[in-house]
């Protein structure tokens, strides 16, 4: 079966090619058929891999298939090649699960937009992209399936291009995600200089030997690369592209600015857990700056009116969550959250989604409410979700989220001040997302008569995957349970071949805590959850009792509500700081640099040197009299200078 | 066939010119088809050129040397290596499709365009396969002759100045270079009592070094302008604005090629002390064309003075790649020559297309392309991301190659270069979101024609080779590294073979100065492969 | 015996005569006429040292400035038709197409 690998990735980029190179000639059924069977047939053998891999011995769960050399200059060898381990595995799984379910959902979206095929040709590639990613088996095929989602993400946030906004949020995604790119290379060029491939294999064993641990060079690999996932992954200072990226089509914003791509960074952290570990401090700033954007995030979604706007902030939150998981050291901790955001995080904008298309595109929280009795299904599966990020004891969420707060605090590279961090976003999030919730959902209906003679539930394309995701919601958290309960937590059990250095450190740790940190966990655990109730207690006051205490108190606090609303003017000083600099200083360049100086120079050479030419052409009358007479006289000076010179 | 194959090739466009000359002006059609084929027969000799090329061997191959002006040593020597063979590909490539891009574009003096495409294409294949001072002299001049007059008679409004212009810069830098190549004919008799302005030869002389200097700084200038390297680079966007699409094509495509073709041949093998001096300077001032050719690429109104800077900033890379004097930064220095080649290229080619229907390339003139033309902005955006370097488009192979290497050798250098790749993808990702995106504003948009069969068939080679070398580079890599090998070789002498008595004193201060294997960037593996 | 002074005198004279001639003369004709004057004068001097060193070569010469400037007045006067059909003078001053 592992001799089918590279079916992983294949199928979808087969789908990409059929749809794409037939653009416009097939008939929608066709199209859509071949575009979900090629992402489900990868998916089922994502299944097939992941249970063989399962029934091999601990040890020799690491498939590595090369298909063909790709660049070989000097003494650099990157080869196209895929390795499936438990990391990638779990990866695997996650994207082609969730990305089927959100080419279902497509289909039910999408069904009125005139360019189907267009969107679901970039749908595949970005599927074959993301697979790419998470299956390489060197850093250099990882870069090319990182910058394939990025393009796809361009490509899918512009899909409305005639929208001057759509097309403006894509370039600004893939420009922002460059920048982050820059550091990604850097860091590459580093590990490949130092190491002498770029392997994963052979970077995670041989790094320890080459790099200083605690070094100079380690760390100024792992914090560039770091910068790649900022990019990525939209944590401070890069976040600014996601929450525009929500101009593109909802499930597109499911898929790739909630489930798949956005995690990268977390995947690609956690795939070089070997070198984080060896640059603490390179972790120590991680873990702030995830830690700052997870608070950051929170604090502008509570304020946020775009229904899809508020649950893009909740994405940047949660990603600074894992961020701040990765930064810790608990790596596992950081990908556990990331496979149950992607269930949660999916569901809730496919049922955001599913609310827009009930609501005829409107998006704005304002001109909803009340709309329980009309979309029962969304409504419910999306109250799961809600009450999944909240982190609700037995919902997926909770299992870890609350895993990443232990770990934040225990851990040797935690600290009680990021505990504190999460503990805070952990309240705020539950607050906006039920605020959300209230304003949606409940109370008066503030929509107009004709928007409500149109309120529909969603087709079964669109519901079945939304119960499908809500009971992966559910239960997806069982597989991760904490030791405290007295279970196996199998996917810690799962991932530790590839955390090897991880798991060790935490090891150790939890033999030397003893057993004497269990009341300990135990409380903190129960002080979230009591500071999660008080906040949904609060949303509810606020937003669905009594109304008009939340225009009261945006009206005493209205300083710092505008600046929530505004994001920080985040947007607006990179405007005035970066864009308007770069693009004066460019015209600057070229209007007084090159045409000015440069050719000026050049020109003015020319000049000079045809004014001589004006000057002497005087002398040149044309009259043969003044020739001879020139003549004459410079043959009387000669004869002169030699007779008597 | 083994001793004829690079002549056939060179002097075949010219059998075409001299059949063209018995067409009658006014069969418009008979001149185009005959152009057509001669250069499409050239493009199949130079496969058979590729397959009868041994990528495994060292050195130049399928040599041909006859004696030619037996006095003043000069030789009718040819030869190539992977560098010249791949350049040369790309060269019959090019000109079969600038030429199928005249087809309606060109109305007047049908003949004489054609004629001079075709000198044009001697031109070029001579001085990638000339092994000779002179003949690269001669060739390199041929082809300023045809390009005056593609510029000067079929181009824009402001073509005087711009051929002009263009002429002037590069005859200022080819003089200087002349007067180099008799300067090191009479020290080669000195030095061995024969004339001889073989390239092979010659490399076995040794020059001093204050010499090396001087002769090295009259190449490189000319070689400079041709790159062009800021500041020589002005006379680029006028050219390009104002030439003919072909002659844009072949211009970005080939002729800026020339320069850095001609610094891999002659400056770097010949002059190895004077390139280790003037190393940081050429660095320095190729990164700021990366730099300052992007940041003034993305202000530009005119989509192809865009891409003339564009262009400025990418033979940025070539050089910074080459001057990085490894393995990487060198054989991604190659290969990005030809995806520069085909990328920009095809940008211009596109260019041409729209200016075809719309008369003018100005980016406020469009918007909204994309619904009158779908399959125009499919390959606009396939080309659009082989230029940014999107991975698994050629130009990432590339680009990746000569900032890894460049890495190695200065990693200040490697770090501001790829600062480079960020600002490649504002320019042209703004230009194209211009264009092809939002709503179509002007009416004279909305009924544009989609591309013609004609057009697709100019369009779908170069989509397939931005993909092809972007997925499997191996082929060209393999052929460039024995080539890459031999110059970095000959680079590697510098200060160990060449110590003249006069100079030895200087050179030892010049030698603490720069210590020679810190800067030339050789890891300890690559010295290994060089031995 | 007329001496060789003498013979240059004259034509120093001469040669004077149509120097000024050609430099101040505005008749196309007349400076012509002041050319072969020149000519002549030269001549002159040619003969005259070539009989005073008794040797024949400057007749020779002689004979073929003499052919020569025939020649010349045969293309020149031809010249001189065609110039003033266009231009209907004879005033060499109008005629100044040398320059640009």
């Amino acid at each position: 079966m592992f001799e089918y690998l590279y079916l992983v990735p294949i199928l979808p980029l087969a789908g990409f090619l059929i749809n794409g190179l037939l653009l416009g000639r097939l008939p929608r059924p066709v199209v859509s058929f071949v575009a979900c069977t090629t992402v489900g047939l990868s998916f089922i053998v994502s299944l097939l891999l992941f249970f063989e891999l399962k029934e091999l011995p601990v040890e020799a769960r690491v498939i590595e298939q090369v298909l063909f050399p790709w660049i070989s200059a000097g003494s650099l060898h990157a080869n196209i090649g895929f390795l499936l381990d438990p990391l990638s595995a779990v990866m695997i799984l996650v994207v082609t699960g969730v990305g089927f379910l959100i080419h279902i959902y497509s289909i039910g979206y999408m069904h009125h937009d005139p360019c189907f095929g267009r969107y679901f040709t970039y749908m595949n590639l970005f599927m074959f992209s993301m697979l790419v990613l998470v299956l390489a088996d060197n850093y250099l095929f990882m870069f090319v399936g990182w910058e394939g989602v990025g393009l796809c993400s361009y490509l899918l946030i512009g899909f409305w291009y005639e929208k001057q906004s759509a097309s403006d949020a894509g370039k600004k995604a893939f420009i922002v995600n460059r920048i982050g790119d820059f550091g990604f290379l850097i860091g590459m060029f580093i590990i490949f200089w130092q190491v002498g491939s770029l392997d994963f294999r052979t970077v995670m064993q041989t790094a320890p030997e080459v790099f200083v641990a605690g070094g100079a060079l380690i760390t100024a690999a792992c914090l560039l690369m770091f910068v790649g996932a900022i990019g990525k992954s939209a944590q401070i200072p890069l976040f600014v592209w996601l929450p525009d990226a929500m101009e593109g089509p909802t499930p597109v914003s499911a898929l790739i600015h909630a489930a798949t791509m956005v995690t990268a960074g977390v995947y690609m952290i956690a795939r070089s857990n070997v070198l984080y570990l060896m640059a603490p401090d390179a972790l120590m700033v991680v873990a702030i700056i995830g830690g700052a954007t997870a608070l950051f995030a929170a604090t502008i979604g509570l304020a946020q009116n775009d229904i899809k706007r508020v649950l893009a902030y909740s994405t940047v939150s949660q990603l600074g969550y894992m961020f701040l998981a990765c930064g810790v050291a608990s790596f596992t901790a950081g990908i556990f959250h990331l496979m149950t955001h992607a269930f949660f995080k999916a569901l809730l904008f496919l049922a955001a989604g599913s609310v827009i298309h009930a609501m005829s595109n409107e998006q704005d929280m304002r001109k909803m409410g009340g709309l329980k009795k009309y979309v029962p299904i969304t409504y419910a599966t999306m109250l799961i979700a809600t009450l999944t990020i909240s982190g609700i004891p037995g919902f997926s969420g909770f299992f870890s989220k609350d895993e990443i707060l232990w770990k934040a605090f225990s851990s040797p590279y935690g600290h009680p001040i990021l505990w504190v961090i999460g503990f805070v976003t952990a309240g705020l999030t539950a607050f906006y997302m039920f605020r959300l919730i209230y304003l949606t959902f409940h109370g008066r209906e503030r929509m107009d008569d004709h928007t409500r003679k149109h309120l529909h539930e969603s087709p079964k394309s669109m519901t079945v995957p939304l119960m499908a995701l809500a009971a992966l919601s559910v239960v997806g958290g069982f597989v991760g349970m904490p030791h405290l309960f007295g279970v196996t937590n199998y996917f810690e059990h799962w991932l530790e071949p590839v955390m090897a250095g991880a798991s060790q450190d935490a090891a150790s740790h939890a033999l030397a805590a003893g057993g004497g940190d269990t009341g300990l966990e135990l409380g903190l655990m129960f002080a979230s959850v009591l500071l999660v109730l008080v906040a949904i207690f609060m949303a509810r006051k606020f937003y669905h009792q009594k109304p008009e205490l939340a225009t009261q108190m945006c009206e005493r606090l209205s300083g710092v509500h505008r600046i929530l609303l505004n994001k920080y003017y985040v947007d607006e000083i990179y405007g005035a700081v970066v864009v308007r600099p770069l693009v004066n200083g460019s015209k600057f360049l070229w209007r007084i640099v090159d045409v000015l100086f440069i050719d000026g120079f050049l020109n003015g050479l020319a000049t000079v040197y045809s004014d001589i030419s004006q000057l002497l052409r005087t002398g040149q009358t044309g009259r043969v009299r003044t020739y001879a007479t020139v003549f004459v006289t410079g043959v009387a000076v000669i004869l002169a200078l030699m007779l008597f010179g | 066939m083994e001793d004829t194959i690079l002549t056939l090739i060179t002097f075949f466009p010219t059998i075409g010119v001299l059949l063209l000359l018995m067409v009658p002006k006014e069969r418009h059609d008979s001149i185009k088809a005959v152009a057509l084929i001669i250069s499409f027969v050239t493009m199949l000799l130079s496969f058979m050129l590729w397959s009868m090329f041994d990528p495994m061997a060292n050195g130049m191959q399928l040599e041909v040397n006859l004696p030619w002006i037996v006095s003043f040593g000069i030789h009718y020597h040819m030869g190539i290596d992977g560098i010249s063979l791949v350049l040369i590909v790309m060269t019959t490539i090019l000109s079969v499709l600038s030429i199928l891009s005249s087809w309606r574009s060109i109305t007047k003096g049908v003949k004489g365009f054609f004629i001079s495409m075709l000198l044009l294409e001697t031109g070029m294949l001579g001085v990638f396969c000339a092994l000779d001072l002179f003949m690269f002299y001669v060739f390199w001049e041929v082809m300023l002759v045809p390009m005056y007059f593609l510029i000067g008679v079929w181009g824009g409004p402001r073509r005087i100045y711009a051929a002009i212009k263009f002429v002037l810069f590069t005859m200022f830098g080819s003089l200087l270079m002349l007067v180099a190549i008799l300067y090191i004919l009479f020290q080669y008799q000195a030095f061995s009592g024969e004339y001889s302005f073989d390239m092979i030869k010659l490399l076995s002389m040794p020059i001093p070094y204050r010499e090396q200097l001087w002769l090295f700084g009259a190449f490189a200038l000319a070689f400079a302008i041709k790159v062009p390297l800021w500041p020589f680079h002005t006379w680029l966007p006028d050219a390009h604005v104002e030439a003919p699409t072909a002659g844009s094509v072949i211009l970005a495509g080939v002729l800026l090629k020339m320069g850095t073709y001609g610094f891999l041949r002659i400056c770097l093998p010949m002059f190895p002390d004077a390139t280790m001096t003037y190393l940081p300077y050429i660095c320095v001032l190729s990164l700021i064309a990366i730099i300052y050719g992007a940041l003034v690429a993305m202000v530009q109104k005119d989509v192809k003075s865009l891409v003339a800077f564009s262009s400025v900033s990418h033979m940025g890379f070539v050089m910074l790649g080459i001057f990085a004097l490894n393995f990487q930064g060198l054989q991604g220095a190659v290969l990005q020559m030809i995806n520069h080649g085909i990328s920009t290229g095809a940008l211009f080619l596109l260019v041409g297309m729209i200016y075809e229907r719309r008369h003018t390339r100005m980016i406020s003139e469009f918007g909204g392309l994309a619904k009158v033309m779908p399959f125009f902005a499919a390959v606009f955006m396939i080309i659009t991301l082989s230029s940014i370097g999107l991975p698994l488009t050629n130009g990432f192979v590339g680009e990746f190659l000569i900032l890894l290497g460049v890495f190695k050798a200065n990693s200040l250098y490697g770090i501001i270069a790829t600062s480079g790749v960020i600002l490649s993808a504002c320019y042209m990702l703004w230009m194209y979101q211009r264009v092809i995106f939002g709503k179509v504003t002007k009416p004279e948009n909305e009924k544009l024609n989609d591309l013609s069969w004609r057009e697709k068939l100019i369009m779908v080679p170069l989509v397939l080779l931005v993909f092809g070398i972007g997925i499997y580079p191996q082929p060209l890599l393999e052929r460039i590294e024995p080539a890459v090998k031999q110059v970095l070789q000959h680079v590697s002498r510098a200060q160990t073979v060449r110590l003249d008595e006069r100079y030895q004193i200087q050179k030892v201060v010049h030698q603490s100065e720069n210590p020679t294997r810190a800067m030339s960037g050789l890891t300890q593996g690559d010295e290994a492969c060089l031995r | 015996m007329v001496t060789i002074p003498a013979f240059l005198i004259v034509a120093v004279v001469l040669f004077g005569i149509g120097t000024v001639g050609v430099m101040i003369s505005r008749n196309i004709i007349i400076l012509f006429m002041c050319v072969e004057l020149m000519l002549n004068a030269a001549n002159l001097a040619i003969i005259a040292f070539s009989r005073a060193l008794n040797v024949v070569d400057g007749h020779v010469i002689v004979f073929l400035v003499l052919t020569v400037a025939a020649a010349e007045a045969a293309v020149g006067l031809a010249m001189l038709i065609t110039i003033y059909r266009n231009r209907e003078t004879m005033n060499i001053d109008r005629f100044s197409i040398l320059k640009w």
